[in-house]
Parts: structure tokens; C-alpha cells; sequence
């Protein structure tokens, strides 16, 4: 069996003894984020909780570093993994220090008594998350975004080897979320610690995770490197979205492309459409875009929502049948609109179909 | 460091008040050099000091009591009365006065303890029922006041229906007071909590994991099973002292920890623990004045005084809430 610092062994999770998910297999090393995506109720939470124990597992077995955790006691755990969880919690008075220096509690005697050690310990945690100014705050009064990061520092300081979170990110803006995944990644180079996370924003699971795990259903659908699972029809499937898309390579999603025949057809290229295509996205109006190249970012955006592209392979300059093919479309149009100002070797003919349109009189002046 | 200050105050209070006027000169003569004349020596040390320290350490024990219930139950309107566990406590210790009055036998102070914890387990055991079913705080209040109403309105059945003239005194217990505490009670009860309040000073850290809630507490490295048992246990025994000897003492185990936690400005176990010790001694000593001196020399029941203070800050705590959510 090749080692790793934390796997699963068909694991089975769920509640009251009947199994949710089977045969979970994970397995992960120090210094990885692995990120748990999925539906909603798929049951992420479900098995965070059954790998730090809050939950009695079903079946199979957890080990952290060869050992199996079921045979270790409470207190060796604790000192290497800590949880930032989204449970309800009763800190009425406490300050975010008090909270973070919970995080010590493995570490302290019987009464709890924090030493020097312990205080420059949190003071540290802190000032990783730069929460430091927070200090004296009440916990219960602070925002999302801030509690978020003092939980962090918390798990920071009780000095984990692994830290699992869940959805850390959600309910915080967009600013947030992003330091917030900074502190993480950092925590993981600098510390060298594993992390579990499930997160709802597959767009940042993408660019954060080293690994991923694909939860829906019975079984695990997929684990695997972030290149491995985000693809457009995958994501799509795993969400079961019937409405817009997923785009890969943007990891952004887009909303549904307009049903019917193009009503209008667009010059565009070299970005210069998209915000043309998202207009008349929201406006419900079909459209049909002419002649992208394959590598253009406009091909990206009128891929989603175009109702039909007529593109060009990279690099070649457009060949006579496809601008034929473009001309079929555009004269079935019935209004033309030419965002692209920008006409070089490769693209000269899109000239070909503007002028067509100008003498067709189709051609709208300004844009939509 | 107020807190000491104001036991201190309403202890001297106590001593110097009642139906007899003393002077404080007398008193002092009286408990430091024991002599003086022998009315008041009697006053002073068989009346008077008993139900001071009775006062102290069952006020005491009942708002730590009240401490650990609102940590357990992540709701800070719990308390032993509220959660109908005093109640409980009290029909099983009016069951034992009345069948060994009939038999005209004293019931013994660690009876009287056993009795009040069977009685207090009991009903906690059906509070734990509803709180696996109601998730809601202000639900889980309402079923123990019902509990508590159930359990108050057998007793009452019971008081009514044994016709035995030493159940005027059980009417009056059942109601709440201090009065006609022994030193041989005293001594029983002190023994119980202290050693009760040793042991929940050295939970203090569990608990302030525990207040982060149950999965956070765990992955600290808290045994979760063990400490709900003992937390339910210690909380037990300090209310089942007090009802035994006291009878139920509406709101203090309420309003006392809500106060202290103000006035000390932190949560943090460690100092709220022995911080709701000393306030609820003082809120019950002060309490305590009021009922025996108001209307003297007839006496409130120590509910009705707790009741007039302790309700107002339960309320205010619930208006507290409810903006926050």
C-alpha cells in the first residue's frame, strides 16, 4: 500500500446507520487542498463530519498517517486537525482573542491557563489572517468575512497538520473570498498542512485544489486533479444544470443561450462582442455570430449563447466558404450588427460581410 | 472583586436586620467574642447565620447550576426552574416529607438531597427528550415551564390531601424559603457544594471549548459523551440541593449568571464560574432580606422577591435575542 499522510478505505457515511455514501476513497497528502464539490444536500458535510469524527462512520476506515483514527484518542487527534465548521455557536461576550485562543486548548494544563508560549502563539495565527486589529472585538458582533478568517486563525493555532473546513466561503463577498483562499493556499506552502474543504464556487475549486472530489449520489462520482474534472459537459452533469453553461476554461457559467432562429447577426472578434452577445442574451433576442476564429476570446462567450457561430481554425485567414457560409446566415438576418472595428490579414473578409450588409441596408449604426 | 463587595455588604445587611433590632456592635460581640445577652445569641447564631449561609450557598449553587444548563443547552434562558427540574425535584421531596411525616419519622438532610436529585434527574430526562425534537430555544422553555407546572400541580395535590398539620411547613417550603434551615442542614448542604463547585471549576475548560459548540469542543480533544454526563450531573445536584432544602427558587438561576457575565464583561468559564457563585449569593442574599423584612413578620416566599428581579432580566435577554436574529 503506498503511504499516504491522510486516506480513506472504503468509507462508508451517513446517518443513523444507514449509509448516505459508500466507499469513499480518498487520499492525500500534506501540503494538498482537496476540495469537495457537488449539488447541494449531496452530502459534503456529511462526510467532513464523519472524517473529523462528529459523525459515527458507516463502514470502511480513516487513517492519518498509517493510523487508523478510530483507535486514537480525542486528544492526539486534536493535535493534528483542526475543523472551521459552520456550526451555531454561543459566544455571547466572548472577544475574537478569546475565540482564537481556544484554539491552544490541546496544548494548555487543566485549568486552561494560556502561557507566553500559547499568547505569542494566537497573537501569530492572528496576524496570519490579519485579524490582529480584532482582538478585542466581540465575536458576535463582527461580519461574515471577518469571523471567517478569526476561525481560521483559531484551526491556525492549534497547530494542525490538517485542516478541514467547511464552505468557508460562503456568505462572504467576493473580496473575502479571495483572501480568504490566499491565507489558505499560504497556510498550506508555509506549514506544509493538508487541507479538506467543500466549497460551492466551483470556479475558485478550480484554481484552489490539488485535488478534487465530485460528490453525488451513492458513490463518489469522481476524484481527481482539477484538470481532470472541470470540463464544461462534466460540470454540467455533475450539477445536473439544464439552464446555462459552465465555461471551463473562463470557469465562468453563462446564462442560457436565447431560443429560435438569429434574428441578428454580429460581426464581433477580438472581444469586442461579448458585451454585444450579453446584451442581447438578457434581451431574449436569438443571434448569430460571424466568422470567429477558434482561439478568439469572443469564440468563448458566443460558444454559450450564440444560437449559431461560423468560425475559422486559429491562425488561418478566413476561406471563402466559410464567408459564404457567413453570407447564408447574415442575409437570413435581420439586422446586422459590426461591433469589430479591427480587420487584419487573417480576419480581412468579415470586411466583405460588413459591406454586404451596408448595401442590404441590415446594417444598424450603433450598436444594439 | 465587586462581587466580593457586595456579598460582603448584603451579609452584614442580613445580620442586622430583622424583627428584633440589633446594634451592629451587639453583633459583632455577639459572632466574634459569643457572648451577649441570650436572646439575641440565639437570634444571631441559630437563626439568623444558617439561613445567612444557607442563603449564600444555595444561591450560589443555584446560579452555577443555572450557568451549566445554559452552557449544555446553548440557550441563555435556561435555568433549573425554567426547565421545570426544580419542580421535579420537589414533588419527589414532598413525596418523602409526607410518607415519613405520616410515619411521623424527620427526614434527614441527605435524604432530603437524595430525593431532590431523583426528582431533578427525572425531569431532566424528559427535558432531554423534547430538546432532541424542538431545536428552538423559546420551545424548549415552554415545555419546561409545563413540566414544571405538571410536577408543581401533583405536589400541590399532595400537600392538599395529606392531613397532617406539619404540612403547613411543606406549604410553605413548596413555595420557596429559607426559613428553619439547621445548622445541621447547613452543614450537609456545604459539604454537597463544595464539593460540586470544586469539580465544576475544573471543568471550566472543557466548557469554554464546549460554548464554541459540540463539533469544535470535539475536535479539541473534548471526550463529548463524558462531559454532557457530568455537566448534567453537577448541574443536577447543585439545583437538587437548593430545592431540598429551599424549595424552587423561580428565575436567579437566570438572572444571576446573565448579570455577572455583564458585569465581568467576558463568558470565559473560568472567571464566570466562581463570578456566578459569589453574584448569586448576593442577588439571593439581598433577595432574601427583602422577603423576610418587607411585610415583617410575615414573610414572602423567596420565589415571589426572585421572581420580581429575575424575570425582568429574562425578558430583557429575550429582547436581546430576538434583534440579533
Amino acid at each position: 500500500m503506498e503511504s499516504y499522510f491522510f486516506q480513506t478505505e472504503k468509507l462508508s457515511v451517513g446517518y443513523d446507520g444507514k449509509p448516505l455514501i459508500k466507499e469513499i476513497e480518498i487520499k492525500l497528502n500534506r501540503g494538498q487542498i482537496l476540495t469537495l464539490i457537488g449539488p447541494n444536500g449531496a452530502g459534503k458535510s456529511t462526510i467532513l463530519k464523519s472524517i473529523t469524527r462528529q459523525l459515527k462512520t458507516i463502514g470502511g476506515a480513516v487513517y492519518l498517517e498509517q493510523k487508523e483514527m478510530q483507535k486514537m484518542s480525542d486528544k492526539a487527534i486534536s493535535k493534528k486537525l483542526s475543523i472551521v465548521m459552520t456550526e451555531r455557536m454561543n459566544t455571547e461576550l466572548l472577544t475574537c482573542e478569546d475565540i482564537v485562543s481556544t484554539g491552544r486548548y490541546p496544548y494548555t494544563g487543566t485549568l486552561g491557563i494560556l502561557s507566553e508560549e500559547d499568547r505569542k502563539k494566537v497573537t501569530e495565527a492572528m496576524n496570519m489572517v490579519h485579524a490582529l486589529e480584532l482582538r478585542d472585538r466581540e465575536f458576535s458582533a463582527i461580519s461574515d468575512g471577518q469571523r471567517q478568517r478569526v476561525l481560521l486563525a483559531r484551526a491556525i493555532c492549534q497547530e494542525p497538520e490538517m485542516i478541514i473546513l467547511d464552505e468557508p466561503t460562503s456568505f462572504l463577498d467576493i473580496r473575502h473570498k479571495l483572501e480568504l483562499l490566499t491565507i489558505l493556499k499560504e497556510m498550506v506552502s508555509k506549514k506544509n498542512v493538508a487541507v479538506i474543504m467543500s466549497l460551492h464556487e466551483i470556479d475558485l475549486a478550480q484554481k484552489v485544489s490539488d485535488m478534487v472530489m465530485c460528490v453525488r449520489g451513492e458513490y463518489i462520482e469522481k476524484y481527481g486533479t482539477p484538470e481532470e474534472i472541470f470540463t464544461s459537459s462534466y460540470i454540467r452533469s455533475l450539477y445536473g444544470m439544464t439552464k446555462g453553461s459552465y465555461n471551463a476554461e473562463f470557469g465562468c457559467l453563462e446564462m442560457e443561450a436565447p431560443k429560435g432562429k438569429p434574428e441578428i447577426f454580429v460581426i464581433g472578434g477580438n472581444g469586442s462582442g461579448i458585451s454585444v452577445y450579453r446584451k442581447l442574451q438578457r434581451q431574449g433576442i436569438p443571434f448569430a455570430v460571424g466568422v470567429l476564429h477558434r482561439n478568439d476570446k469572443d469564440y468563448e462567450v458566443a460558444k454559450s449563447l450564440a444560437s449559431e457561430i461560423i468560425w475559422e481554425k486559429p491562425f488561418e485567414p478566413i476561406s471563402e466558404e466559410t464567408l459564404n457560409m457567413a453570407l447564408d446566415v447574415m442575409k437570413q438576418c435581420k439586422r446586422v450588427i459590426c461591433p469589430l472595428s479591427d480587420f487584419g490579414t487573417m480576419n480581412i473578409k468579415n470586411k466583405v460581410l460588413l459591406e454586404t450588409a451596408e448595401k442590404m441596408k441590415i446594417l444598424e449604426k450603433s450598436s444594439v | 472583586m465587586g462581587l466580593f463587595f457586595f456579598l460582603a455588604v448584603f451579609t452584614v445587611w442580613n445580620i442586622n436586620s430583622g424583627t428584633i433590632e440589633l446594634s451592629l456592635k451587639e453583633i459583632i460581640r455577639i459572632i466574634f467574642q459569643r457572648q451577649g445577652e441570650e436572646t439575641a445569641f440565639h437570634i444571631i447564631w441559630e437563626i439568623r447565620l444558617p439561613r445567612i449561609i444557607a442563603c449564600i450557598v444555595l444561591g450560589g449553587a443555584l446560579s452555577v447550576s443555572g450557568f451549566l444548563l445554559q452552557t449544555f443547552f446553548a440557550n441563555p434562558i435556561a435555568g433549573p426552574f425554567e426547565l421545570g427540574i426544580s419542580s421535579g425535584a420537589k414533588l419527589v421531596v414532598a413525596l418523602l416529607m409526607i410518607s415519613f411525616l405520616q410515619k411521623s419519622k424527620t427526614v434527614g438532610s441527605a435524604a432530603m438531597i437524595l430525593a431532590a436529585f431523583v426528582g431533578s434527574m427525572i425531569s431532566m430526562a424528559f427535558v432531554l427528550l423534547i430538546a432532541k425534537k424542538v431545536k428552538n430555544m423559546s420551545m424548549l422553555i415552554v415545555s419546561g415551564v409545563m413540566i414544571g407546572y405538571i410536577c408543581s400541580a401533583i405536589t400541590d395535590f399532595l400537600v392538599t390531601f395529606a392531613d397532617d398539620s406539619n404540612i403547613v411547613n411543606l406549604h410553605n417550603w413548596s413555595l420557596g424559603s429559607f426559613s428553619g434551615i439547621s445548622w445541621e442542614n447547613v452543614q450537609v448542604m456545604t459539604g454537597v457544594v463544595v464539593v460540586s463547585m470544586i469539580l465544576t471549576f475544573f471543568l471550566s475548560k472543557p466548557i469554554s471549548a464546549y460554548q464554541l459548540g459540540e463539533g469544535y469542543a470535539q475536535s479539541m480533544g473534548v471526550n463529548i459523551k463524558a462531559f454532557r454526563v457530568t455537566l448534567i450531573l453537577l448541574s443536577s445536584v447543585l439545583s437538587a440541593c437548593v430545592t431540598a432544602f429551599a424549595g424552587p427558587i423561580s428565575f436567579l438561576g437566570v438572572a444571576a449568571p446573565h448579570l455577572v457575565k455583564r458585569l465581568l464583561k467576558t463568558s470565559k468559564p473560568i472567571l464566570v464560574i466562581p463570578g456566578c457563585f459569589l453574584g448569586g449569593a448576593a442577588f439571593c442574599l439581598f433577595c432574601d432580606l427583602i422577603a423576610r423584612t418587607v411585610f415583617a413578620p410575615s414573610e414572602l416566599s423567596i420565589s415571589s422577591v426572585t421572581a420580581i428581579f429575575g424575570a425582568p432580566v429574562v425578558i430583557y435577554i429575550m429582547i436581546q435575542k430576538k434583534q440579533k436574529v
